[in-house]
């Protein structure tokens, strides 16, 4: 051997260092490089992807408002059974934190962070607060029911001592419509503010339908570019890939001006004698309008998969399949479809997550019925501040998602899917 | 046209275009036997494959018709046909397993499971990859898809098969081991086949008529022996087999022979294969391994001076390469048989050939 001698069991180079060392010293260079070249991407990722994704599975769990404004409090109450009202001694300690809190101008938070698993307590805790800081000192516990009744209900207290957990799974509670009763026992919410599941619900159902429409529309054309020559094929990627290159703002604003009731739509149905002019339709701000706006802006993410993975279905496997016997439509069920099932598969994964998490289209054109989870994840951190609530619904999407993919993976398998 | 009793196809004056303007098969006559292997040879473009997809039914004649068995097939659609196909690209389905690929057109036919496991075995036996039915075909090397395809081609017993340069995507030594065992397959089950190539030796090997096409038209339909030995046309001698060519003049006409003048000089009596009068141009076509180098005096008329250009050693033959009479591309097989002449480059020798190895073709 020239260049490479057997020695003990260890290859060697011809200098006698093993084998393995030189080629990790050759390689370096290369390593470095590539390194250095993905870097900024990497960098990239985990400021603008991983690390806001963390911060926000963080924060549906972080509870620290209570927990830091009234701890001693919170030590009373390690003890307490629930059974009736605390004494004296943990209302005082209460009544220190509180006229502490309120002359930081911090009770605020308490009672918004209360009031978020006890409605209505907010108030409860304020009123208390004014009321404190004019006496100087107990007993208490008379001055706090005086001030507000709740304090001498059970509930009250036990509410707070939930909401004092440093870390909490209250948000994903409130997230599936579900709470915790006095005792800590895990019940639905009432009736009348059960919202989310039905909301989770509905967008699940829409991005389904919307899935499906796509994928009914897409077919047809991703088979036609596949199959048409280059000429005509050319114009139908530039009809197809056009709205792409819109703003998505005046895509769906086109929408509102096809289909509002005083829109074109209506009035060519009005003109030609369809429907009289008091029964015009209302196709948008509700559901059909948010399913027709997301349809037409999501048709492009079903047509690229598909087109690219039928441009690699040879034309002889058709011709194969008829010289065998098959009629074309037996042929193209059993030949030419499942070839395209990567590509279906993908569009479909690609449309439903995007679908499932859209945001603006159903702001703009979903009316009050037309709304998505992501809206009401936007009004959470928009309006009411609830971020806990917000992150924990964004986390709920988020696992939906990645159960959605694990289960594409195991059923399809990930590396037969093909996006283009 | 006197009918052929045994004839399985027929082409009848059939004319395809595709633009309207130019015709890519011009008025094509052709009987294909019953039990025949006929090879469609030709450059590409020259319009055999377009043939071939017209019997098949993937393309239709713009004009004419196409008999199988009898019955004129131009509205019968592919699928009725009856006709096995193997494509250039094997056209595998993917997604199916190799027993998969071979069942279908039995499902297709509906038969029963019994009937179709013993179809499909006897299939794999043919093409001897009994131990491949549950691979998929992207597991399969080039010859074994091959035979795959041309399995599943058969194994619905179809009277007639198709080929589309099959052996087009295989490596030199399994084309022609390829070769050999589709011979052979033929040969065991009597099927018909046609065969498309550009490639002609595999057309030589396989075929029991060839017909070369070019530019639309058949130049020649003949068994292969004929096809190389008496090409009818200057393009068919050409294309098949190496040839060297002589341009020249009509010069005499004496019965079977004529004489023609070179346009570089010197005259040659050759065999009047594709002339017709004194004073035509004439392209001549002589094969290399028929000239003989210092022939005997008298044994052939035509003798001339030639000077060794090249000299190309290739093991059973040594290629020369002389210039004879102003062309420098004159071609001479010399065998590397025992007692041959040794040649030097630069030397000046005589060659000559006889006049029936000599063919007038047309210009």
């Amino acid at each position: 051997m020239a260049q490479a001698t057997l020695d003990m069991g260890v290859i060697t180079t011809v200098d006698g260092t093993p084998l393995k060392t030189k080629l990790r010293q050759a390689e370096r260079r290369n390593r470095l490089r590539s390194f250095g070249l993905v870097f900024p991407l990497l960098a990239f990722i985990m400021i603008s992807f991983v690390f806001p994704i963390g911060d926000m599975i963080f924060r549906s769990v972080d509870n620290p408002v209570v927990a830091q404004h009234l701890p001693r409090t919170l030590a009373a109450l390690e003890n307490w059974d629930g059974q009736e009202i605390p004494d004296e001694e943990v209302f005082s300690v209460l009544a220190q934190e509180m006229r502490v809190a309120a002359e930081a101008r911090e009770i605020g938070k308490v009672a918004t962070r209360l009031n978020y698993d006890l409605p209505g307590s907010r108030s409860t805790i304020t009123k208390t607060a004014r009321k404190i800081r004019k006496i100087e000192e107990g007993p208490y516990k008379e001055v706090f029911i005086e001030a507000d009744k709740d304090w001498g209900e059970t509930e009250t207290w036990s509410k707070l001592k939930q909401v004092g957990e440093r870390y909490t799974i209250s948000y994903y509670l409130a997230a599936v419509d579900l709470q915790r009763d006095a005792t800590g026992n895990i019940i639905s919410q009432p009736e009348n503010r059960q919202i989310y599941v039905p909301l989770f619900l509905r967008t699940l159902w829409v991005s389904l339908l919307i899935t499906v429409i796509c994928l009914l529309l897409a077919y047809p054309i991703a088979y036609l570019m596949a199959t048409l020559p280059v000429r005509y094929s050319n114009l139908l990627i530039i009809l197809v890939l056009l709205p792409f290159w819109t703003s998505l703002l005046v895509r769906t604003t086109s929408w509102i001006v096809l289909l509002q009731t005083e829109g074109v739509l209506n009035d060519i149905l009005v003109w030609i004698g369809v429907i009289s002019d008091e029964g015009r339709i209302q196709m948008i701000y509700n559901m059909t309008g948010t399913i027709v706006a997301m349809v037409h802006i999501l048709l492009p993410f079903m047509v690229l998969p598909l087109f690219s993975v039928m441009k690699t279905i040879s034309p002889s496997y058709m011709r194969a399949a008829k010289s065998l016997g098959a009629t074309p439509s037996r042929a193209f069920w059993t030949v030419y479809f499942p070839n395209t099932v990567p590509g279906i598969g993908a569009g479909s994964l690609l449309v439903f997550i995007l679908a499932i998490g859209y945001y603006i289209t159903p702001a703009l054109v979903g009316g009050r019925t037309g709304q998505l989870i992501s809206n009401f994840i936007a009004f959470h951190m928009q309006s009411s501040l609830n971020w806990g609530l917000a992150a924990a619904l964004g986390g709920l999407l988020l696992a939906g998602v990645l159960a959605l993919y694990w289960l594409y993976n195991r059923v399809v398998g990930i590396d037969s899917m093909k996006f283009g | 046209m006197a009918e052929p009793v045994d004839a399985l196809v027929r082409f009848k004056e059939v004319q395809k275009s595709y633009d309207g303007e130019t015709l890519v098969v011009k008025n094509l006559n052709l009987d294909v036997a019953r039990g025949e292997f006929l090879t469609m040879l030709g450059p590409s473009g020259s319009g055999k494959t377009t043939c071939l997809m017209m019997l098949a039914g993937f393309e239709t004649a713009t004009h004419g018709e196409i008999y199988l068995d009898g019955q004129a097939i131009n509205n019968v659609p592919p699928h009725r046909r009856n006709i096995g196909m193997v494509f250039q690209n094997y056209a595998l389905f993917p997604h199916m397993t190799v027993r998969e690929n071979l069942a279908y057109p039995l499902e297709v036919r509906k038969l029963g499971k019994a009937e179709i496991e013993q179809k499909i075995a006897r299939a794999l036996a043919m093409v001897q990859l009994e131990a491949f039915g549950d691979r998929r075909p992207g597991q399969l090397s080039g010859g074994q898809a091959q035979r795959v395809a041309v399995a599943r081609a058969l194994v619905f017993e179809p009277q007639l098969v198709l080929m589309d340069e099959p052996l087009g995507a295989l490596d030199k030594q399994l084309r022609e081991q390829m070769q050999y065992e589709i011979k052979h397959i033929h040969e065991n089950l009597g099927v018909t086949v046609v065969y498309v190539t550009h490639d002609q030796s595999e057309a030589l090997t396989m075929s029991n008529r060839i017909a070369v096409f070019n530019d639309g038209v058949i130049q020649q339909l003949a068994p292969p022996d004929a096809l190389y030995e008496e090409p009818e046309n200057a393009f068919v001698a050409q294309f098949i087999g190496e040839n060297n060519r002589l341009l020249g003049k009509v010069q005499a006409m004496n019965g079977q022979t004529c004489r023609v003048t070179l346009d570089d000089g010197g005259d040659v009596e050759a065999l009047a294969v594709n002339v017709d009068q004194v004073g035509a141009r004439s392209t001549l076509s002589l094969r290399p391994e028929r000239v003989t180098i210092n022939p005997a005096a008298d044994s052939v008329p035509n003798v001339f001076d030639a000077r060794v250009e090249e000299l190309i050693y290739l093991g059973d033959h040594m290629r020369t390469r002389f210039n004879v009479c102003g062309h420098d591309d004159f071609i001479v097989k010399v065998p590397n048989a025992a007692g041959h002449v040794v040649l030097e480059p630069g030397e000046v020798v005589k060659i000559g050939w006889k006049a029936e190895d000599c063919r007038a073709l047309d210009a």
